[in-house]
């Protein structure tokens, strides 16, 4: 059997080469794709066209449509925020100590040039005081925020919020486990109210030593799994954090995610939010008694014990175009793209107006919020604009190639596998690049042969692999306009070098 | 059939696999899937396509019958839940026994290996009954092994490359044999300290421990997962044996850089391990 002409793509042409290739033939050379008409027909479990989106189910999955409105006592929410006077407690002294010598270490190791130092100082700072957090927080009313994605975005459309009313402690570059929310309650100690993202494996213990009198909690999804961070053992251990919890404590929880609402259901307060699922493939098993879950118009339900969806007063529009509070729908004007940012801003929405502020107040400071700690910015180099994007899982890279679909950019895609990253990245398989065949798109990154591979197999026209992303902005046409989507540590050095300077 | 006899790659044919129809079932990607191994069946169908063969795929989800007529049966890793749960809905429905006495082929991965076996350990102890069609038995192997993998396949086919990420470790019976001998990495890790021994092969009942995924890292081995299911797709459909033999090659771009670099790096990591023993 002869190979099919185009399936062969030359493979070991220097950058310049593929470029020179990149700008003479656009799409001419068409993907690889299966033509069609000879498929079987469909019949009994054969699906006959292979889609493998259609296996993952998380590229596009309806959203159901009506969403019930069914009260719950806990779930409306306006607590009004008492103002209160910004309390001016002093410190222990192990306490002044212990920020005075993470605050110099920090600087040092930004002299150094070994990045922005809120981890090393804040580890330095709960070394002189393991106290430091619950003393920092004593006088604050901190919201900690946690999630697989989104966690970020989530935060700082709260922050945003908070701070119309007061000043607000944030963690704003994302450094989420105790020494990053040390340092950031350490910077901001006359604040009344703090927001900080937190690690979903560090959350039970981050939000124990600050008091968070509000937990929001998002989606767990696959991240990482050579760190063996199973998703059911996450969603275990916010479970028995939950159990813990006195109605002190607001949790804020998305009722679309399985795990979420395992988790959340053990705490005495909770407000649930539909605020979505897209990536399923997490929760296909009920987390109550492990039995497939279904799916029903209503979001989800377990067909053996009953564990279902809770109902909500906060949700999504099935289009993710508004989102509707107790008080009737409104909808939000984020700068940020995609149905998911919705999702995040209708959780910060309920979270905010719990702490008093008002919907008109709290959207209106999410539509300030234009890129979040260097994802979305529009950065520059070599006189090409290139959109900053980060994918560092199947979950939120499925949700990136959303965000490009209908963008006319030059596609560069940057994969690393640091420790970070998780060492090993096959879950890029579990991303449905198919539904993107025929789109041209260059590939870097030290794993880009991986990535090259997958995308290869999915019928995406590789114009061009280089170890370095900025080649791609280099080489790519004068006015060609790129959106590259890189995971976790490719993404810190783009960012590094195209926008902290 | 004894273990060995479908271990050559065959020779017959010379180099046309010709215009079969392949019916690929993959069971329960939602439930065994966590490490990209649904890729393994994108592999197969996109290499099969590219030879011209017809494709049948079936994705059949937990709770949902699988054909009867499969010739090749594919089953990923996963977690322990979702190991449990897959197998026992296939001990139940015994369709993948009655495939595999008709002679359908079986492709299984990591946590997939372990269902295929006698009965395997999940984590706190508990021995879940597999469902027999390899002679291995898993129990919990500490510490969990985790990273690269090269192998030497007892077939002749290239080198195995992939990455592991298991806690069990996989002992083989008589019944079965290994599919490859371990060059650096765990693989399946039986006996006290390793028996340097990778998958298994009893029959056309095929499993490794390697991801990757490892038919995307592997394409040679593909294409012989290919020529077992077009044996197994000549035999149900009583044909004349047109559709036996090697599949034409096939280049398949980045995959020999990716082998080349993955390979490097496995062997490094097995310098450096080796000399950090040898200091201790
Ligand atoms: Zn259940």
């Amino acid at each position: 059997m002869p190979v099919r002409a185009g399936v062969t793509i030359p493979t070991l042409l220097s950058p310049e080469r593929r470029s020179v290739e990149f700008r003479a033939r656009a799409a001419a050379l068409g993907p690889v794709r299966e033509s069609g008409g000879a498929e079987a027909p469909h019949h009994g479990p054969w699906s006959g066209v292979f889609r493998f989106c259609e296996v993952i189910g998380a590229v596009d999955s309806p959203r159901s449509a009506a969403r019930g409105r069914t009260s719950s006592a806990l779930a409306a929410g306006a607590r009004p925020w008492q103002a209160r006077g910004v309390p001016d407690q002093t410190l222990p002294l192990r306490s002044r100590t212990a920020i005075a010598a993470g605050r110099a270490v920090a600087a040092a190791s930004r002299a150094l040039g070994r990045g922005r130092g809120q981890v090393i100082g804040g580890r330095v700072m709960l070394r002189v005081d393991p106290q430091l957090l619950a003393r920092l927080a004593a006088g604050m009313e901190v919201t900690a925020v946690s999630a697989t994605n989104g966690k970020s975005t989530t935060t700082r459309m709260i922050a945003e919020a908070l701070a119309t009313r007061a000043p607000v402690a944030h963690n704003r570059t994302g450094a989420n486990m105790a020494p990053g929310v040390a340092t950031a309650l350490a910077e901001s100690r006359a604040a009344p109210f703090a927001a900080i993202e937190v690690d979903e494996a560090h959350l039970p213990a981050v939000a124990a030593a600050t008091h968070a009198s509000q937990l929001v909690l998002m989606n767990l999804t696959r991240d990482q799994l050579d760190r063996g961070s199973e998703v059911k053992m996450l969603a275990d251990r916010w479970r028995r954090m939950a159990e813990t919890l006195t109605p002190a404590t607001e949790v804020v929880a998305n009722a679309d995610d399985p795990m979420v609402v395992w988790a959340a259901a053990a705490a005495p307060r909770v407000t649930w939010v539909g605020c979505g699922q897209w990536w399923t493939l997490d929760s296909a098993l009920c987390p109550r008694c492990g039995a497939p879950l279904a799916r029903p118009a209503s979001g989800w339900a377990c067909p053996a014990c009953g564990f279902a969806r809770p109902e909500t007063l906060w949700f999504i529009s099935h289009d993710a175009d508004r989102i509707v509070t107790p008080a009737g729908p409104v909808t939000p004007r984020l700068v940020l793209p995609g149905r998911f940012n919705v999702g995040n801003a209708a959780i910060a929405l309920a979270a905010v107006n719990a702490r008093g502020i008002s919907l008109d107040a709290a959207l209106e400071a999410f539509s300030q919020v234009s890129d979040v700690d260097g994802r979305y910015v529009r950065a520059s180099a070599h006189g090409r604009e290139a959109r900053l994007l980060l994918g560092k899982n199947p979950a939120s890279w499925t949700e990136m190639m959303g965000v490009v679909s209908d963008s006319a950019a030059l596609l560069v895609t940057v994969l690393n596998a640091r420790g970070a990253d998780g060492r090993d990245p096959s879950w890029i398989w579990d991303v449905g690049f198919e539904e993107w065949a025929g789109r041209p798109v260059w590939v870097a990154g030290e794993r880009r042969f991986d990535l090259a591979v997958r995308l290869d197999t999915a019928g995406l026209d590789v114009v061009g692999v280089s170890a370095d992303p900025l080649a791609a902005l280099e080489l790519a046409a004068p006015d060609q306009a790129l959106d590259v989507v890189a995971n976790y540590t490719a993404f810190q050095e783009l960012r590094a070098r195209l926008v902290s300077k | 059939m004894t273990a060995g006899e479908l271990a050559q790659p065959s020779t017959a044919g010379g180099g046309d696999a010709g215009s079969g129809v392949v019916g690929i079932v993959h069971l329960y990607p939602t439930l065994m899937g966590t490490y990209g191994d649904g890729g393994n069946v994108l592999v197969l169908a996109r290499r099969a396509r590219a030879r011209g063969l017809d494709v049948r795929l079936a994705v059949v989800g937990p709770g949902e019958p699988a054909p009867e007529d499969g010739d090749l049966y594919v089953l990923g890793g996963g977690e322990d839940a979702s190991q449990v749960a897959a197998a026992r809905e296939l001990r139940a429905s015994g369709v993948l026994a009655r495939a595999v006495e008709r002679g359908a082929a079986v492709f299984a991965v990591c946590a997939g290996l372990q269902v295929l076996g006698r009965d395997f350990e999940v984590s706190g102890g508990a021995v879940e009954p597999g469902l027999g069609l390899l002679d291995a038995t898993t129990r919990r192997r500490e510490p969990r092994a985790v990273g690269e993998v090269l192998a030497e396949p007892v077939n002749g086919l290239p080198l195995l490359t992939g990455y592991e990420n298991h806690g069990g470790g996989t002992e083989l019976g008589p019944a079965a044999r290994a599919l490859a001998r371990v060059v650096a990495g765990v693989g399946n890790g039986g006996g006290a300290s390793g028996d340097g021994l990778e998958g298994a092969i009893q029959g056309r009942v095929v499993a490794t421990y390697l991801h990757g995924p490892v038919l995307a890292r592997n394409p040679e081995f593909a294409d012989w997962l290919l020529e077992l299911a077009l044996l197994a797709a000549t035999e149900r459909t009583g044909a004349d044996g047109a559709g036996c033999g090697r599949l034409a090659p096939l280049d398949t771009p980045f995959v020999a850089e990716l082998r080349a670099e993955r390979e490097a790096y496995a062997r490094s990591g097995k310098l450096s391990a080796e000399s950090a023993r040898t200091r201790r």
